[in-house]
């Protein structure tokens, strides 16, 4: 083999063939957007989590094996008897009428009446997130949104290079005089949000519902403002307690006063929570001149979804009571949603602050300050859960929270890894005990919900959020810098 | 061409790098297989050793970050199933990926190196360092850098602004190691020199039996694209940091540079190939070094491939160079 001699410092022949080294030679090529998206640390530390020994309370999943095998086989033949043509053929972009009629069914249970004609079929609900992205953000646009807010959109809304404005919530969801304000801040800044990105019910991640009369007012401001409204609604049937609210697609309705149809409310529902994820079917029901646009996007997208999964919903709801599996749903999630704040009361009690949702599939927690749930993720032996900061566009907020699924876990297994958080939660809070010298920090006694929020009366209270999960909103550090490759 | 080789490329594993490892990994398979050789990829896991005493490979390519690949213990067990593996040895390797350790023996040596402390998780409770937090103040001054100890990725790297900020800092690196390092943050111009051993006799037939004298590649400075903490998502992607190579730096300050670079090398006891990370201090302008690599990333955006490519040695023939190692023991 024979070697070019090295040399030392300055080589001039670099600058002869500038574009040879491969990072140059892309980074040439893409797209200014790309800058946004990124990797995380956290999505690494995810990936070492996906292993047989770790109960992941991570994952936003359902419990798809309450789902009868036997049922799926027998309605999967009855697509294949009936249409197998269609079902492998592309279909119409807005999605198959059958399809449309049951989303108009699924609406009407939660009190929402929709015209047909402005429901768009997508590629699951996060579909709908990216198409309103593309739709209507251009690279600097404002999307109001909560704090904490659905982690899978902060990446969708940075590849669209959208500033984040987050709105801490509190036990009622987002606050609107705190809205109003950030509006009026970012009027007198002369830049206009877009669309505000809100999910009423059983919010991911925090679990908490906004109140009616912030509903009734988030629809005034809406209307006042002239500003677009994206309602994310996947788990508003899955409610375990209390009274269902109305959608604030059917108050914009109400306000509009135009027979049941709102303009200013584009609503995202999705069949994965209370069907099944794998089906990818979601749906977007939105003003007429905004559902063209929608469309048009998704052609450009993906053509159509998948008519086979369409007639796979058709199919199972003219066959079956999908409200009776909705039920079942309910009662197992319930219970575990139970079994979870038992849990932590058990294990976290006194050192720990929680939501108690009243549907949905999460519960948030928040520890003491100073814990990192990121890092505490490394620490962590067998459990696993999302880091609070996924929940926030800076990525740096909400460092000591973290976002617990119940629904898609075994009640043993919640309890196991309730216990195994509270382990080495003690032991960070030890080590910060005994560095400051504040003994309150010792791992507390498992025996002591008694010191425990007591989470029942939490929501009931109206105290705020804040208090009963602290949101700390760090301003963005200036980090000094560092440099190491591997 | 060297002689084809039947190559084990050794990526993966379960260490928080895992990722960055796979693409490093592939980027080494298809190199390898360019230039003639018998590419097996192994994706570390419990079948490892099994796999290479099956396979019997001529060599393995270690491309494995962190944990296990890069801390010795790999290089150790290859040593005693008789695969010769490209890198380091097991004892260079434990005196790099041990940043406290490398430190220490750089301060004897006098390589200049930002002031720090360090000290194991169960000295917290059963020696009470809470109770020297000041004088780590005292000495290293605000802000300070806690660094788990032998975390190669920037995941458990903190800042302490302030004396309150300090503890929670420290359980959080301790979070990743059971060693935790505190140094004094030096602000500056972030640089790596790439150190690479030189090729041995002339030989056209097979590899030289023996390294040539260690050469210093040309110097990398890391540039933070936007005013953010150049942190772990900005190093692994492109277009998130501006890698500028050669670094705009002045004759001497260079030479310097790689002066130290191939120091470290020498004093740590590296083979074949390390990236030694330092600071142009801003204040001082002195050039401290923070640590040694001794598995340097090798994907699109490592800056080991940059500065070889800086220096004429393209991505092939680097690998090339980085395979000849594991003869050359």
């Amino acid at each position: 083999v024979r070697y070019r001699a090295v040399m030392r410092g300055q080589d001039d022949r670099r600058r002869t063939r500038p574009a040879a080294h491969e990072l140059a030679r892309y980074e040439a090529l893409f797209a200014a957007r790309t800058r946004g998206m990124k990797s995380s640390a956290m999505r690494e530390m995810m990936a070492l989590t996906e292993r047989p020994d770790v109960i992941s309370l991570a994952g936003g999943l359902p419990d798809t094996s309450t789902f009868a095998p036997e049922l799926f086989a027998k309605l999967m033949s009855q697509v294949a008897a009936e249409s197998t043509a269609r079902a492998l053929q592309y279909g119409p972009t807005e999605g198959l009428q059958a399809t449309v009629e049951c989303i108009v069914e699924v609406m009407a249970a939660e009190g929402t009446v929709v015209d047909p004609s402005e429901v768009i079929v997508t590629t699951g609900g996060q579909q709908v997130i990216d198409l309103v992205c593309k739709t209507l953000i251009d690279p600097g646009d404002v999307i109001v949104a909560e704090a904490p807010t659905y982690p899978g959109a902060v990446p969708t809304f940075s590849a669209y290079q959208a500033a984040v404005e987050q709105i801490e919530m509190d036990a009622d969801g987002m606050p609107i005089d705190a809205l109003e304000s950030a509006l009026d801040r970012l009027q007198s800044q002369g830049r206009r949000p877009k669309f505000i990105y809100t999910i009423p019910n059983f919010q991911n991640p925090s679990g908490v519902t906004m109140s009616l009369a912030r509903r009734r007012r988030l629809v005034e401001v809406a209307r006042e403002r002239e500003l677009l409204v994206l309602e994310d609604n996947p788990y508003g049937l899955l409610r375990y307690e209390g009274e269902p609210l109305p959608t604030l697609y059917s108050l914009d309705a109400e306000a509009a006063g135009r027979g049941g149809v709102s303009d200013l409310v584009i609503y995202l529902g999705t069949f994965s929570k209370i069907l099944s994820p794998g089906l990818r079917l979601g749906w977007a029901v939105a003003p007429r001149a905004v559902l063209e646009k929608l469309n048009l996007g998704k052609q450009g997208a993906d053509l159509c979804s998948s008519p086979l999964t369409q007639l796979f919903v058709a199919t199972y709801f003219k066959e079956c009571d999908w409200r009776e599996y909705i039920e079942t749903l309910c009662s197992l999630y319930r219970r575990r949603r139970d079994v979870m704040v038992q849990a932590l009361g058990e294990h976290l009690g006194g050192r720990a602050k929680w939501t108690t949702p009243e549907g949905g599939l999460f519960v948030w927690a928040a520890l003491e300050d100073g814990i990192d749930t990121t890092d505490l993720l490394a620490r962590a032996e067998g459990v696993a859960f999302v880091p609070g900061r996924a929940a926030y566009a800076d990525g740096r907020s909400g460092s000591s929270s973290m976002r617990l699924n119940f629904a898609g876990v075994p009640d043993d297994d919640i309890r196991e890894a309730i216990r195994r958080i509270g382990r080495i939660m003690g032991a960070e809070t030890g080590l910060l005990g005994t560095l400051t010298g504040s003994a309150a920090a010792e791992p507390a006694s498992a025996e002591s919900p008694s010191s425990a929020p007591a989470p029942e009366t939490q929501l009931d209270e109206r105290v705020s959020l804040a208090d009963v999960v602290p949101l700390p909103r760090r301003e963005p550090q200036q980090r000094p810098r560092r440099q190491q490759d591997l | 061409m060297s002689v084809a080789k039947k190559v084990a490329v050794l990526k993966g594993g379960a260490s928080l790098e895992r990722t960055v490892s796979l693409r490093s990994g592939a980027r080494v398979q298809a190199a390898l297989s360019r230039r003639g050789h018998e590419v097996l990829a192994l994706d570390a896991g419990p079948e490892l050793l099994a796999q290479l005493q099956e396979s019997s490979p001529d060599a393995a390519f270690v491309a494995m970050h962190g944990r296990d690949g890069e801390d010795g213990t790999l290089q150790g067990l290859l040593e005693t199933i008789g695969v010769p593996y490209t890198g380091s040895g097991p004892a260079a390797c434990m005196r790099c990926t041990d940043k406290v350790l490398a430190k220490y023996l750089m301060r004897e040596a006098g390589i200049p190196t930002p002031e720090f402390t360090a000290f194991k998780e169960s000295a917290v409770k059963d020696l009470g360092v809470g109770a020297a937090l000041g004088d780590i103040e005292s000495l290293l001054g605000l802000p300070m850098v806690v660094k788990p100890a032998s975390q190669g990725s920037a995941l458990g790297v903190k800042f302490a602004r302030t004396s309150e900020e300090l503890p929670a800092a420290i359980v959080g690196a301790l979070s990743y190691d059971r060693k935790a390092l505190i140094e004094r943050y030096v602000p500056g111009r972030d640089l790596a020199v790439s150190v690479l051993d030189g090729v041995g006799g002339n030989d056209q037939k097979g590899p030289p039996a023996s390294p040539g004298p260690p050469l210093a590649l040309p110097v990398v400075e890391a540039i933070p694209r936007e005013e953010d903490f150049y942190n772990y998502e900005s190093r692994y992607e492109i277009g998130m940091t501006t890698f500028v190579c050669p670094a705009e730096l002045d004759a001497a300050t260079t030479a310097r540079a790689q002066e130290l670079a191939l120091d470290v090398y020498r004093l740590l006891g590296c083979h074949g190939v390390a990236r030694v990370d330092l600071m142009l201090d801003e204040h001082s302008d002195e050039l401290l070094v923070l640590e040694a690599n001794v598995v340097p990333g090798l994907t699109e955006t490592s800056l080991l491939p940059l500065a070889a490519d800086a220096a004429g040695v393209e991505f092939d023939e680097l690998i090339e160079r980085i395979l000849a190692s594991a003869f050359t023991r």
